[in-house]
């Protein structure tokens, strides 16, 4: 399926503790267009549990010796990740064409993308094909309002999975979708009883990659989604005219007490417009700065963009302090030529965000 | 940059040359390889004023970084620079301030 030189996709499946991840992997594993897919899991908690129940559906599984998948310990994703592209190489596994990392329940799914764009080696190997975040339906909601690392893990993915929906009463399920789609507009949401769910809902299903395919990248910018009316109190007085599109957490719940929401409080999901063609080297000092000193807070950005001296758009991606370098792509996917970028930020104020980038994108010279 | 990208020539993300990706840089226009790296240099500077600092280039390779109270480092490339203004300045560099957006916003609408 992968030619030579193409890189093989890597999916990152996260969810807080019990949400559901086990169960997802164990079913998905026994699908028939799951046979070539490599497991890497974490020796933490539950290990021997979520051992034993994905060894019998795949034998390419690489145990992690230590721990979350965290900062301290992503050299041995590292090294896992080699190891295995090192076997498939040598034959010394069975052939696998794609990866999944369940993390633990109470990992950051950050340092993992990090790790896949920042190690040249794996980089040059592996890409990300998209995070995927599973939540429980029925205690879902009260684990976002005490756990920021579950509300990071909802705010980072490409495809939320509500479990258990089947056990939650209705209305509940509907608040939680809604706050789910709050945190992560661009997410698509899907519901998920006993593992159950079709692969290609999760796996190549418009996720971006790099290598082309045009069309995939309307669905994996989806800035669709962050349209609403645009924030009041800013004005667009210059060259650069755009849009602030979707802003939330400052008491959208109604009804919860002022502390219940903290966590969702922090993030924002906003999506910035530019109808005018940008300089590359000023969008790129603007993000780097962003992600040098503020890129703990910068979870995901994604956009499109027309640049000044470039007919074909160029994709941007990036993961906190990390940029994937810019990707030249065969044309638009459609109509709209105007760049567009997809924030979602932690502590970072949708008009502070554009306000830099606003400066720093105007030709003043 | 960090030890391996730098013995293995890895470019900086933001020092890609998305316009014109084609030119192999033994073929690129020196004259213009000189002018986007003033451009890339004027555009920090924006950014660094405001916290007194400046950045020059350094024989076409490097940057030097300089105080109004005569210190100077030379850095190696972007991912070092912010760094450095930081440990320069003995204080957070934060691309969100008020008071530097404020200082630029008030240079664009000067210019």
């Amino acid at each position: 399926m992968e030619g030579p030189g193409e890189r093989l996709p890597v999916s990152v499946l996260t969810g807080f503790l019990g949400s559901g991840k086990t169960t997802l992997l164990s079913r998905l594993l026994r699908h028939p267009g799951m046979g070539e897919t490599a497991v890497i899991v974490n020796e933490f908690g539950e290990v021997g549990l979520d051992h034993r129940l994905i060894a019998r559906a795949d034998e390419d599984i690489v145990l992690l010796a230590s721990g979350c998948l965290c900062c301290t310990v992503r050299s041995d994703l590292v090294t896992a990740l080699r190891d295995l592209f090192l076997k498939r190489v040598r034959l010394q596994v069975p052939e696998f064409t794609r990866v999944v990392i369940e993390t633990t329940g109470l990992a950051d799914p950050a340092p993992i993308l990090q790790t896949l764009m920042s190690d040249p080696l794996l980089a040059a190997r592996y890409r990300l094909d998209g995070v995927i975040t599973t939540i429980d339906a029925f205690v879902g909601g009260a684990t976002l309002d005490r756990q920021a690392e579950a509300v990071k893990q909802v705010a980072m993915a490409d495809r939320l999975l509500v479990t258990k929906r089947d056990l939650a009463p209705a209305p509940a399920v509907a608040a939680l979708e809604e706050r789910l789609r709050r945190l992560n507009p661009g997410a698509p949401i899907f519901a998920v009883a006993q593992g159950e769910i079709a692969p290609a809902l999760l796996f190549d299903a418009g996720l971006y990659d790099p290598e082309g395919k045009t069309a995939d990248v309307r669905r994996w910018l989806n800035e669709a989604a962050y349209e609403t009316a645009p924030a009041p109190g800013h004005d667009h007085t210059h060259g650069h005219n755009h849009d602030h599109d979707h802003h939330h957490g400052h008491g959208h719940d109604q009804g919860r007490g002022p502390d219940v929401n903290r966590h969702d409080d922090r993030i924002a999901a906003f999506c910035l417009t530019y109808s005018e063609p940008l300089e590359w080297d000023r969008l790129a000092r603007a993000l780097d700065l962003l992600a040098t000193q503020r890129g703990e807070d910068l979870l995901r950005v994604k956009g499109i963009v027309a640049l000044a001296g470039q007919a074909r758009p160029v994709a941007v991606h990036g993961v906190q302090h990390l940029f994937h370098p810019p990707a030249l792509l065969d044309a638009w996917p459609d109509e709209d030529h105007r760049s567009r970028l997809v924030f979602i930020t932690r502590d970072l104020p949708r008009a502070a965000v554009a306000g830099t980038l606003d400066a720093l994108l105007r030709n003043d010279e | 940059m960090c030890a391996l990208c730098g013995f293995l020539g890895i470019e900086h993300w933001s020092d890609t040359d998305i316009v014109a990706p084609a030119a192999p840089v033994a073929a690129a226009d020196p004259v213009a390889r000189r002018r986007g790296r003033r451009q890339r240099i004027a555009i920090i500077n924006q950014v660094l004023g405001h916290y007194a600092l400046q950045l020059d280039d350094w024989q076409a390779c490097s940057y030097l970084l300089s105080s109004r109270t005569g210190r100077t480092e030379i850095v190696e490339d972007p991912m070092a620079l912010w760094a450095a203004a930081e440990a320069m300045i003995g204080r957070k560099l934060d691309p969100l301030a008020p008071d530097l957006l404020a200082r630029l916003e008030a240079d664009s609408d000067g210019a």
